[in-house]
């Protein structure tokens, strides 16, 4: 697949997320988020980071880049969109997921591998896993609380769009366990752990490679 | 005598005692600039003078002894002193970058902001040679944390880390956290990165030939952090909060963005440029006058041009403002349009704000009015001082004290010691701290926090680079020539135990007022000591920093000279860490005895926490320990050790815990007769590492520890769920709760 790895200024899990995915065997390029058209790739990556250093509100301002008008559009293909922490978070700004993310519960920032339930294995971002089971991917951020109307959460669990779970200790206060979430048509995901730092037995773990390979899978 | 013209439109500044403490010149030093300029400064130079002149900028009290330290060898790109960080060449057309520097009084006044920008500045350090920074360390102290201000101080030192580091994208893997009575009001606060870049492409911190043109980027200046490096270069006292506009405030997502530019524009126009330097301490005085010197040329800057954030800003407050994320390019003539769109990119403004000329003088203006004309050489040539030293007497009574003086240990209460001494915040888990800091972007970091030195692969790269801090001040302060040295050894022992073989080192001295007698003994035998261990090791000091005047109203702190050291893997794959493994593998004892007398107790964390006492002797033996470190790295290189843990604070028994809670697995340790149960478990005898191996590779360790003359002896096997040595029997459950547990309960809530 070609994947498009957009950047915004702040942003710093861009050459990480590449590096994942050339190491199976993708092409990844690193996007500006000056650019306005996403129309050649197969899937995007939003990576994590501090876009605009979190100014106003993490993404708030990384909404308004010219990037994100064709990622909507992109969005409309069905093609898939995957953020992972501060990618989640600019996909809840942009409106492409519900919800937002709020400073963590203990008003500290946290970095520490963690463990995740797998809601559904019948989707294109974990058809390679097995439903309930555990994978170990790391998280990086001060403000991951996932937070949404009791409403909304009762749509996205009734519909199945909770796709992973934080399991034991619940690093952020998130409500619900809320780790990740799609959106209806199934081809955005949005969550705050960290696949591309996990998908390198150098560095103690490959759980995130789960992810990489149902997208291919699915949409390769 | 020569006598410099004086700048055409300022007349002499009035020299009062006022203006003289606020730059923290002495009267003598002040008569001295006047002698060499042969008129009296205007008070553009005067303030000029008196930056470059503090002790943060002209090491006028520790560059005298610098002499002493091991600089070179084959590996060693760069000359102490001569640029922004230190250089060595790791092989496989790499090079690695370091430095270390403090960032205390700011970090007394305003934690959060002090510390974050402490990390900014050594970040710039690295990446102003078009390095790109790979990671950073943190060896932080504090006083005691039952006290409310210390607790404030160390939450909000470590959040400022936190705040600014994560946004860099740079993961911080390693450091210390120290708690001693002495850092009480006057924490020491020190950052150190580490950066690597292929071989030859690297840029000086000079000016570059006549014509050259300066170029400011990154931010806006304002009046934040004036007088900043004299701030640092005096003592704190009651006043000292007043100094807070002294203490900048940074903007970590302007310096990512300074980070990509200027990393990316030595990557791919290192042509455009003649030098590339960071506005740190003194501001554009600083950086400009400094990289005129290395040109041996002069300067003019117009400081109109200097883009600010404030209106009505003098030339002088342009000058010395210590406003962050900033810094100058000597940009060839012809590339200047290049630049400034290589910056635009980012969003980031470069303006020309002076030229290289060619007389030798430093030349300030503001619009048509010249305020400034003094020759470079004058700005960076201040005094050097070698006071009167003498060995404090207090401390030469302690480091007599005989520890056989204290009834030993019974078998009945070691349980108890040890878990007293893994609840000591010296020992207990940092993970408290190292959760707050990414220590994982980049998908560099093979070995993370908590083991004894944190392992770094390089993509492409065969090789690996194992990093780690140490500075044991406590020892420092019995016996400043010793302890130093121990402080190299202790950062080797920790690299090696990962398996690298330490190459380089990077080092901040802490003291107190050296123009005191017991002060200046202290940071001149500490740096002889840390010399002869550098020697030991063949590891040159690259880089560093001295920052001295930490005293508070308290008193002076405890010396405390940190080492950063750099060792190189020759496979990242073969990394060891402190776990240990696998039930059945049998524990070694790699250097000195297992039987250890009293006197290996002394300046021990066992004394200082069972006994209230800091005392008795301080011993170090450079050559066990260069032998322990080849046969660290050899039985690493053989894929021999499963695990490896140095013996430091808490001795062996501390060593054997941490590796058997790392592991979550228990050990079985058999003593014998041991004529002292206090030293034999928990003395700090050095050059001593707790190893395990499979049984069948027993042989093979004997076999290194002989190449080297190293004793070793096998003391036990890996298994079951306890903690068993003489006296201790504890689940590893239990210990580990004491352990980690510790930190959270002083700090959280």
């Amino acid at each position: 697949m070609r994947f498009a790895v957009l950047v915004f200024p702040g942003t710093w899990s861009d050459w990480d997320c590449v590096y994942a995915l050339e190491d199976l065997g993708q092409t990844a390029e690193r996007i500006w988020h000056r650019e306005s058209s996403l129309d050649e790739y197969d899937g995007i990556i939003l990576p994590g980071g501090f876009s605009y250093g979190d100014h106003l509100r993490c993404g708030a301002i990384a909404r308004f880049s010219p990037v994100m008008s064709a990622l909507e559009r992109f969005a409309a293909t069905g093609k898939p969109i995957f953020g992972s922490c501060n990618g989640f978070q600019i996909l809840c700004e942009a409106g492409l997921l519900p919800g937002v993310l709020l400073r963590n519960a203990s008003l500290q920032f946290r970095c520490q591998p963690q463990e995740l339930s797998v809601e559904r294995a019948d989707t294109g971002f974990t058809s390679a896993c097995e439903a309930g089971q555990l994978v170990q991917l790391p998280i990086s951020h001060g403000e991951g609380q996932y937070f949404a109307p009791p409403a909304v959460l009762d749509e996205l669990e009734d519909a199945g769009r909770v796709l992973f779970r934080y399991s034991g200790d619940n690093p952020n206060g998130s409500l619900r366990d809320i780790a990740g979430i799609v959106n209806p048509m199934g081809n955005v995901l949005g969550m705050m752990p960290h696949p591309e730092r996990a998908s390198d037995a150098l560095l103690g773990g490959t759980d995130g490679n789960y992810i990489w390979r149902s997208m291919i899978e699915r949409w390769g | 005598m020569t006598e410099f013209p004086p700048p055409a439109d300022a007349r002499a500044a009035e020299a009062t005692e006022d203006v003289l403490a606020q730059i923290a010149l002495s009267r003598r030093e002040y008569e001295l600039a006047c002698q060499m300029l042969g008129r009296a400064p205007s008070d553009v130079e005067l303030g000029m003078i008196g930056a470059l002149w503090s002790e943060h900028c002209g090491y006028k009290h520790s560059r005298p002894l610098f002499h002493h330290f091991p600089t070179e060898d084959e590996r060693i790109l760069t000359t102490l002193g001569e640029e922004n960080a230190g250089a060595i060449d790791i092989g496989g057309g790499w090079v690695a970058v370091m430095k270390i520097e403090s960032h205390n009084h700011p970090s007394a006044i305003e934690p959060y902001e002090g510390a974050a920008t402490g990390v900014g500045g050594i970040v710039r350090d690295i990446f102003a040679m078009g390095a790109q920074p790979i990671a950073l360390l943190d060896s932080l102290r504090f006083g005691p944390l039952e006290d409310r201000r210390n607790r404030r101080l160390c939450v909000g030192v470590v959040a400022g880390i936190g705040g600014y580091g994560n946004c860099l994208g740079i993961p911080t893997v390693g450091g210390e956290l120290v708690i001693g009575d002495s850092y009480s009001g006057n924490p020491l606060v020190n950052a150190m990165c580490l950066g690597i870049a292929p071989r030859g492409a690297l840029i000086s911190a000079t000016a570059g030939p006549p014509g050259t043109q300066l170029m400011i980027v990154g931010a806006d200046t304002g009046r934040d952090g004036l007088h900043g490096a004299t701030f640092a270069s005096v003592e704190l006292d009651e006043s000292s909060a007043e100094r807070r506009p002294a203490v900048q405030v940074g903007n970590p997502f302007l310096e990512k963005s300074l980070m990509d530019a200027c990393v990316g524009l030595v990557r791919d126009h290192r042509d455009w440029l003649e030098g590339l330097q960071d506005c740190g301490a003194a501001g554009i005085t600083s950086s400009t006058v400094e990289m005129a010197e290395r040109a041996n040329a002069g300067i003019r800057i117009q400081t109109q041009h200097v883009p600010r954030r404030e209106s009505g800003m003098t030339p002088y407050e342009v000058m010395l403002s210590e406003s962050q994320e900033r810094m100058i390019a000597a940009v060839k003539p012809d590339h200047v349009a290049d630049v400034q769109a290589w910056f635009e990119h980012w969003d980031l403004h470069a303006e020309v704000i002076g030229e290289v000329t060619d007389d030798g003088i430093a030349r300030v203006l503001d619009g048509d009015l010249e305020v400034a004309a003094a020759p470079v050489s004058v700005m960076t040539n201040p005094p050097a001082y070698e006071p009167f030293a003498e060995r404090d007497a207090d401390a030469a009574s302690r480091s007599e004290w005989d520890p056989s003086s204290l009834t030993d240990l019974e078998p009945s209460a070691a349980n108890d010691a040890l878990l007293r001494l893994l609840a000591s915040p010296n020992i207990a888990s940092k993970r408290w701290v190292y959760r707050q800091y990414d220590h994982m972007v980049g998908t560099n970091t093979v070995v993370t926090p908590g083991s004894d030195a944190a392992v770094l692969r390089v993509r492409g790269l065969k090789q690996g680079l194992a990093v780690c801090t140490d500075g044991p001040g406590r020892a420092v302060e019995l016996d400043p020539y010793a302890g130093a040295a121990r402080a190299v050894a202790e950062a080797a022992r920790n690299v090696a135990c990962s398996g690298a073989r330490p190459v380089a080192v990077t080092d901040c001295l802490n003291f107190a007022n050296p123009e005191r007698a017991p002060i200046y003994y202290q940071l001149s035998e500490s740096i002889r000591g840390m010399s002869d261990a550098c020697r030991a090791f063949h590891t040159p000091v690259v880089s560093g920093n001295a920052s001295l005047y930490n005293e508070s109203e308290d008193g002076p702190v405890t010396p405390t000279p940190v080492v950063g050291m750099l060792g190189v893997i020759s496979d990242v794959r073969q990394a060891v860490r402190m776990a240990f493994r696998d039930e059945g593998d049998e524990v070694w004892l790699l250097g000195g005895e297992l039987d250890q007398n009293a006197s290996t107790l002394g300046g021990s964390e066992y004394l200082a926490v069972l006994h209230g006492k800091s005392a008795g002797p301080i011993d170090v033996d450079l050559e066990a320990e260069a032998a322990l470190v080849d046969t660290l790295v050899a039985g690493a290189e053989a894929g021999v050790l499963k695990s490896a843990h140095d013996c430091s604070d808490g001795g062996l028994a501390v060593a054997l815990a941490e590796s058997a809670m790392a592991g979550a697995v228990g050990v079985d340790v058999e003593l014998g007769d041991v004529q002292r149960l206090d030293a034999t478990l928990f003395g700090e005898a050095g050059a001593r590492a707790v190893v395990s191996v499979e049984p069948e590779d027993a042989a093979r360790l004997v076999g290194f520890a002989a190449r080297f003359d190293l004793p070793a002896a096998r003391i036990g096997v890996v298994g079951g769920d306890r903690i068993v040595v003489r006296g201790i029997d504890l689940p590893v459950s239990e210990a580990a709760a004491a352990w980690e547990s510790a930190l959270p309960a002083l700090l959280d809530g």
